[in-house]
């Protein structure tokens, strides 16, 4: 960022600093949950969710109204995307292979005792590809209508179902597939 | 999984996203499809197992502290260089914080809050989700208020206002008793599309307020003071949803 455009928009009138502070600020918990799910670490977290507000404040005259929450979470979203491209691009590029990952047929009983351990569910949702895992999060954690995470997630609004679908399906499978070490003693013949 | 309604509609359905025709429909395919009545068990188990982990991660004191000097600095020094600034309210939540740490002030688990406000919130939250364990949810079911009001006679020192609002999209479901911090409130269950809202309520000596919103776990609350009554809404339904429930109950 140039010093010029720094420090021409750093400054808030007062008004629009208490804005700031009303419409803004009270979603920083949202801005830190987003980006700790995305970049799957608090301290990462906590870096990218302060650059991320302050970029929301040096930009905020160009909020024009609306939702703040999702305005703040598209720019969270896309310094996360920006970091991970940075620091660990093979996030971006991991996708999941639906071969490697046949469906079993799932008991809904299956599935939520699976769920129920907390630390299962939550690397189950670190192993999901990111593009998956930031519509889960929005959806289950920050409760955003489809319409939000169209907007925050820059998709139209008709995709928003189906992604949210296959990222439930996969988290579904990751859940109740056996575990790396559980596989690997299978495939050395262990198992049948 | 052959049925192709379990890779789109069915999820629409489960988050309350479609329309009353769409969701009529889908409602009509599950009479005949055992695939999709099992895998939208499946959905809504994984649901609540990730509503129940508590897997959100609320924002640390340090990065509160961080953005106040970022953020509090050049605009104080270039506005207002004499007058003292209003202290931020979250400021002023980090320090209570801090203190209630110093004091050894043993935080609930589940409680993201900090203030005595948000304590509450928090126990009206994990009300709201005991409340959706199967049998939980209602003492009295009924649509109608005329079935529902009478029945908290007797049970409270208190007449909570009962009103169905089915015309306006949210219709009541019924009643229950409940307690919130140690005391007996009563509860009001209202439906929005497929989604339930929890409405608690107890008398205050406090007055009228305006309301307060926030979110706790992916549910949002608002609460307000009306008529000598705490009024506090719960439910993972829209905040604007939440706003027009508000409205209809303070008219």
């Amino acid at each position: 960022m140039s010093a010029g455009v720094e420090g021409k928009l750093d400054v808030l009138d007062p008004q629009d600093q208490a804005r700031f502070e009303q419409l803004v600020l009270p979603h920083l918990d949202a801005a830190f949950n987003l980006s700790r799910w995305l970049l799957r670490g608090r301290a990462d977290a906590e870096d990218v969710a302060q650059e991320s507000m302050l970029r929301a404040f040096r930009f905020f005259r160009g909020f024009h109204g609306g939702d703040a929450r999702a305005w703040l979470l598209q720019i969270v979203r896309n310094a996360c995307y920006t970091w991970l491209e940075k620091n660990r691009s093979v996030d971006l590029t991991t996708e999941f292979n639906e071969e490697l990952h046949p469906q079993p047929s799932v008991s809904p009983e299956t599935l939520a005792i699976a769920g129920d351990n907390r630390e299962r569910l939550t690397r189950a949702l670190e192993e999901l590809p990111v593009r998956f895992r930031e519509v889960l999060i929005l959806r289950e954690l920050e409760g955003c209508s489809y319409k939000e995470i169209a907007a925050i997630t820059s998709v139209p609004i008709g995709t928003v179902m189906s992604a949210l679908a296959r990222a439930r399906q996969r988290l579904q499978r990751v859940l109740t597939q056996p575990t790396v070490q559980q596989k690997q003693a299978a495939e050395t013949g262990g198992r049948p | 999984m052959t049925c192709e309604l379990t890779k789109t509609v069915l999820h629409g359905y489960l988050d309350g996203e479609l329309d009353a025709a769409r969701a009529a429909d889908f409602e009509r395919h599950l009479i005949s499809c055992a695939e999709c009545v099992t895998a939208l068990e499946a959905q809504e188990n994984l649901h609540s197992s990730i509503q129940r982990a508590g897997l959100y991660e609320r924002a640390p004191a340090s990065l509160r502290q961080k953005l106040q000097k970022e953020l509090g600095t050049p605009t104080r020094s270039s506005v207002t260089p004499i007058r003292n600034p209003a202290p931020w309210r979250w400021l002023a939540i980090a320090a209570t914080l801090l203190l209630a740490i110093s004091l050894g002030w043993r935080l609930l688990p589940g409680l993201r809050g900090t203030s005595g406000e948000t304590a509450i919130a928090s126990a009206i939250v994990d009300a709201h989700l005991r409340s959706l364990q199967p049998g939980h949810l209602e003492d009295v079911q009924s649509t109608d208020q005329h079935t529902v009001k009478p029945w908290f006679d007797g049970k409270l020192t208190f007449a909570p206002p009962v009103h169905d609002f089915v015309n306006e999209g949210f219709p009541l479901q019924g009643g229950r008793l409940d307690v919130v911090q140690g005391r007996t409130v009563a509860v009001l269950v209202y439906a929005r599309r497929k989604h339930l809202i929890n409405v608690f309520i107890w008398p205050t000596t406090e007055p009228d307020s305006e309301p307060q919103s926030g979110s706790q776990l992916g549910y949002h609350w608002i609460a307000w003071r009306k008529s000598s009554m705490e009024l506090y809404a719960v439910s993972d339904v829209s905040p604007e949803d939440l706003t027009a429930l508000h409205h209809l109950l303070t008219q």
